[in-house]
């Protein structure tokens, strides 16, 4: 989808001339009511669900949760996935060629917000014709994208489902941020952001990027189910090699990552979620900042999630509550941590399912 | 069909009310009172399949541990807060009782009744009592702070708390004569004085 209107950008940067990478799952009925907007996290994209035909590994991020007969059933609802502007997956991004200058924008990209994304998505709705969305979904970051909807266009969503996420990251959050960015921005590949001209990939930087990324979404019993303290030989080599099942296992984390994600990318989107802070403009007071919020609300976390911890969810919970809004919130006992979002739980998946249930049923 | 407490409670209940329903189980409560009172508010539970089933009945739940208190809500925010058969089962009875007040204008409690004859004549006979409305052996039960009527109304007391309204049912009917004995439910509604 292309947009030649510009773009006024948080930053008072302005994007001339963009393009949305989107997909589509289940059909709009005709009242163009049973819309559902499902927002990516940090690494994911608009290929929510479903395998493409001629890539059999092309599985969606999002598949075990949405798609015909699963709890985001797409018998019933119009499911809509944007790659949103900044990442690397086909929507105009670090990569692209800036028209000003005819090479890839590379560390020029302006710096996003999550509040630039949630107008880029509106637009994607205005131009798909939907005028309210059933609800916008979504985990982590996407989360964040769900809750800023309901304060950016309150009349245009019915339901907020925020999963696993928080009302603003913590110092200790931007810290591992900061890391993870100054392992790419230190990478002597990385020539300033400006490294596709060079021919090159900071891949050094990226790989421990997303391994520090990756302790994070992991819970430490989880590691310790996992991996233990088992070796990957019978004995310690007396070296630095990956001797720890644990080392490999981030490694090839790192590797698989570094393969298809781009650098300026991360920075912009750790970047992004830093920034997240709706309650800034009100000195502060979370409560002020939901209370334009008019959509229903599920709010999600999981128990051994550190990252965003249920006390965070909580917060928004109760700033919800102040205002006398609708909210359900649930806490599920999941041992994997942050990434549960993404993976299969029964509790989980029949608590999404129920609500999503009763979303499709007023549609009815 | 309302369990005969929370049939009672639904009878205290104004219209238009703004309701905290503390250990809401399935949402029975908080689902008639919104089809019958148009009244709206939140639950609070702790297990995973009543939460899901709150969900299902399109009641707000909120899953949490009351023991933890009710931070997460500000003073006076509801008109009425309900602790339907759970109070026995709580390990902080007073500080509940006391943030019931706080964040609502009246509270309601209701509770089985130990002082109940069927209970005595067990202990008489040398037993636990277990009895419909305690169906749990000793070693197993979550009841930890069981009590009477008379005694509730004494911490109530105790705590500043006005009783405004008392029933005592048994089979759903409030009881006329030996109130104290033959009352297998107790329900009692109160402010801070």
């Amino acid at each position: 989808m292309h947009f030649a209107a510009p773009l006024t950008l948080s930053s008072g940067a302005q994007l001339a001339d963009y393009e949305v990478r989107y997909e589509t799952y289940g059909t709009l009925n005709a009242q163009r009511s049973n819309a559902v907007l499902v927002c990516h996290a940090l690494n994911a994209s608009h290929h929510v669900a479903g395998t493409y035909a001629d890539q059999p590994r092309s599985t969606g991020w999002w598949d075990n949760m949405v798609g015909p007969g699963k709890p985001i059933d797409t018998r019933r609802l119009f499911v809509i996935g944007v790659n949103n502007p900044g990442s690397c997956f086909g929507s105009t991004g670090p990569m692209s060629i800036n028209p000003t200058t005819g090479k890839p924008y590379g560390a020029a990209f302006p710096v996003v917000t999550v509040e630039d994304w949630v107008n880029v998505q509106s637009r994607v709705a205005d131009v798909l014709g939907i005028e309210r969305l059933a609800a916008v979904i979504g985990g982590s970051l996407g989360g964040m994208q769900a809750l800023s909807w309901a304060i950016q266009y309150p009349e245009r969503i019915g339901h907020c489902i925020a999963i696993a996420t928080t009302p603003k990251l913590s110092a200790q959050n931007i810290a591992f941020n900061d890391v993870a960015r100054s392992a790419i921005q230190s990478d002597p590949d990385f020539h300033g952001g400006d490294y596709y001209a060079h021919g090159v990939i900071p891949r050094r930087g990226l790989r421990v990027a997303r391994m520090i990324g990756h302790i994070t979404y992991l819970s430490g019993d989880d590691m310790t189910e996992r991996f233990g303290r088992s070796l990957r030989a019978q004995d310690y080599a007396f070296g630095y090699g990956a001797e720890f099942e644990v080392e490999s296992y981030l490694r090839y984390q790192g590797e698989k990552f570094s393969e298809y994600f781009d650098a300026n990318t991360y920075l912009l989107i750790t970047r992004a979620l830093d920034y997240f802070d709706p309650a800034r403009a009100h000195s502060g007071d979370l409560v002020r900042a939901l209370a334009p919020a008019q959509a229903r609300f599920l709010l999600i976390s999981f128990t051994t999630d550190w990252r965003f911890a249920p006390a965070r969810a909580r917060e928004i919970v109760a700033a919800l509550i102040a205002n006398g809004r609708v909210v359900s919130y649930a806490e599920i006992d999941a041992p994997h941590g942050h990434d549960a979002f993404l993976l299969e739980d029964p509790r989980y998946h029949q608590l999404v399912a129920a609500y999503v249930d009763r979303i499709a049923a007023e549609l009815a | 069909m309302l369990r005969q407490d929370l049939a009672q409670i639904a009878n205290w209940i104004e219209s238009d009310s703004r309701i905290l329903d503390l250990g809401c189980g399935d949402g029975a409560l908080l689902a008639h009172l919104r089809d019958t009172h148009n009244s709206a508010g939140y639950g609070i539970e702790i297990a995973d399949a009543l939460v899901l089933e709150c969900v299902r009945r399109r009641v707000n739940v909120i899953q949490a541990d009351l023991e933890s208190g009710l931070r997460m809500f500000a003073d006076a925010m509801f008109d009425t807060v309900v602790l339907s058969q759970t109070l026995q089962a709580m390990r902080n009875v007073e500080s509940i009782l006391r943030e019931m007040v706080r964040v609502g204008r009246r509270g309601v409690v209701s509770f089985p009744n130990f002082g109940h004859w069927r209970h005595a004549v067990s202990l008489l006979a040398g037993h636990m009592p277990v009895t419909p409305e305690i169906p749990y052996q000793w070693y197993d039960t979550p009841n930890i702070h069981l009590c009477t009527p008379k005694d509730f109304e004494l911490l109530a007391a105790r705590l500043g708390l006005r009783i405004t309204d008392r029933a005592l049912l048994a089979g759903g009917q409030p009881v006329a004569v030996l109130r104290n004995l033959r009352a297998s439910v107790a329900v009692y509604r109160f402010e801070k004085r």
